[in-house]
């Protein structure tokens, strides 16, 4: 062994110098190749996969009556403009929603973290939104706020059915968000309460600075898959209405009996929920790089 | 020791990160019934050796045999290989949601096959050994952190692995609970178990080491018996480090 010469971690300490080994390189040779073999099965398998998917649709009996049905290219154009204008509402309608959903799911989840007996009437209140609105299906509650909120006359209750479908969204999707906030406050260790709290920070204060910071990361997947499936919701505000692309499209199809226009339609949603989806997978991954997997 | 078979074979392993190396160029041999210390500063390298060993990060060159068989081989199944390995963390990593008996039933259970009722009365057997009777039942979070490091030493002899590794497994504790881990690693040696220690207590080193590496800067600078590394050392860099631990009255 020869003397060390630098006390630094990165100098080398003894002048010994990498140099790749025989059995490295051979070593690296193999990954390779069975990263190729790997690859080369996954690629094929992918390409099995959807020729035999294509082929069973297109070898059903019915695939000609269907074709001509729903995939009808003049149907399409003619057809693409009435429901991308439509589209615009629903990307208004969920865009208004969705900070308003935030703001009431996390009022929500954080009157239910109050223990004080002060609290209770305001807890128990919290405790029966979440229970009522996850329970009555979401295209009910449009109806009801759709129909009888106006029908109550009251001074200043909005009249427009694109209005009142986001004060129904907003209350249905309200109930999940608390329940996702809820169970991300839950998750945190109460270790970190107790230590925030040692520091003489307040419950709020701990709850803001500590908890809900920790919180809120964690929740940002569940509640993106939330707000990708608000996104389709908003097609429910078209049974009160509101000329939305599904309404533009229903209206398309009951013109020519052709059903393209939905097609159209669903094409619409997809483009919009794929960003929302790799975005999803985006902060995932960031995540996980940030705890050094 | 009658006869000398080698356990682990550390053969020039190398590990970078981030364009650092972090091992550069290791040997190291660890017979059967072996109790092997590595010493040095923190970032030295070995945690870092320790994890090559049981297959938890990929080393960028040189290789890896146990029991005479390269590791390190490319098609070498690491689940087979870990199977024959316990590790244990300096955080203990068990799992919080699972009471003390399901964290050290669960390996021999799912990975080697052993029957719920044999798997429970083993680690049974084992914590009443180790004083942990009384706790079969209870969470992670209800023990404290020396009880928790002693399951978690449980968990990894629960599979009867031919090799122990450990990793700083005292650094956690309090003065008070560092005894009753160490009391349980004198009892492993005292049964033959090959293991080898990252380790930051000189004196568990000084105890029961077979053999001790000093570790500086991804180098195993200087190996030899406890006495001779903590009496003699021959590198002036193991000397200083060895100095700088008594100042601190580690030791």
């Amino acid at each position: 062994m020869s003397d060390p010469v630098s006390g630094a971690v990165t100098a080398p300490v003894d002048g010994k110098a990498w140099v790749k080994s025989d059995r490295q390189r051979e070593r690296e040779r193999l990954r390779r190749r069975r990263d190729l073999r790997s690859s080369s099965i996954a690629t094929a398998s992918t390409i099995v996969f959807f020729v035999l998917v294509v082929w069973l649709f297109t070898a059903s009996p019915g695939w000609p009556r269907v074709k001509e049905t729903f995939f009808d290219l003049g149907q399409f154009a003619g057809a693409f403009p009435d429901v991308l204008r439509g589209f615009l509402l629903n990307i208004k309608i969920f865009l208004i929603a969705e900070p308003l959903i935030l703001v009431v799911g996390l009022l929500v989840a954080l009157v239910r973290n109050l223990h004080a007996p002060v609290f209770f009437p305001l807890r128990s209140l919290a405790v029966l939104y979440t229970d009522i609105f996850r329970g009555v299906p979401t295209i009910l509650v449009i109806y009801l706020v759709g129909f009888g909120l106006p029908a109550l006359q009251l001074q200043g209750m909005p009249s427009d059915f694109a209005t009142l479908g986001i004060i129904a969204l907003t209350l249905s999707y309200g109930g999940y968000v608390a329940e996702v906030f809820r169970s991300g406050i839950d998750s945190v260790h109460p270790s970190q309460r107790a230590a925030a709290r040692s520091l003489g920070l307040t419950h709020g204060q701990s709850m803001r600075f500590v908890v809900l910071p920790q919180a809120v990361r964690r929740v940002v997947p569940p509640l993106l898959n939330d707000f990708v499936s608000l996104q389709k919701d908003t097609a429910l505000v078209a049974t009160i209405g509101p000329l939305e692309a599904l309404r533009q499209a229903q209206i398309h199809a009951a013109d020519t009996f052709n059903y393209t226009p939905y097609l159209a339609a669903a094409l619409l949603f997809i483009l919009l929920t794929i960003p929302m989806a790799r975005f999803t997978d985006y902060l995932a991954a960031r995540s996980q790089r940030r705890r050094g997997m | 020791m009658s006869e000398r078979v080698a356990v682990l074979e550390i053969e020039g392993v190398w590990k970078h990160y981030h364009r650092q190396n972090v091992l550069r160029g290791i040997d190291l041999s660890v017979d059967s019934h072996e109790v092997v210390c590595l010493i040095g500063a923190s970032g030295s390298g070995k945690s870092t050796l320790l994890r090559c060993v049981n297959l938890l990060e990929t080393i960028d060159d040189g290789a890896i045999h146990l029991d005479g068989t390269e590791i390190t081989d490319v098609r070498a199944n690491p689940d087979d290989v870990r199977k024959r390995i316990g590790m244990v963390f300096q955080a203990y990593n068990l799992f919080p949601y699972m009471t003390v008996l399901e964290n050290i039933t669960l390996a021999p259970r799912k990975a080697h096959g052993v029957a719920r009722a044999r798997a429970e009365e083993e680690a049974r057997d084992l914590l009443a050994r180790f004083g942990l009777a009384d706790k079969a039942t209870a969470y992670p979070d209800r023990l404290s952190g020396g009880q928790q490091q002693r399951v978690a030493i449980i968990r990894a002899l629960a599979t009867r692995p031919r090799l122990l590794l450990l990793d700083e497994v005292t650094s956690a504790l309090d003065p008070a609970l560092v005894a009753e881990v160490l009391e349980i690693i004198r009892e492993l040696k005292e049964s033959g178990m090959t293991m080898v220690l990252a380790t930051h207590e000189m004196g568990l080193a000084r105890d029961i080491a077979d053999k001790v590496c000093f570790l500086d800067g991804g180098v195993l600078l200087e190996q030899g018996t406890a006495e001779q590394i903590f009496t003699d050392p021959r590198e002036p860099r193991t000397r200083e480090f060895l100095q700088r631990v008594l100042d601190a009255r580690r030791i």
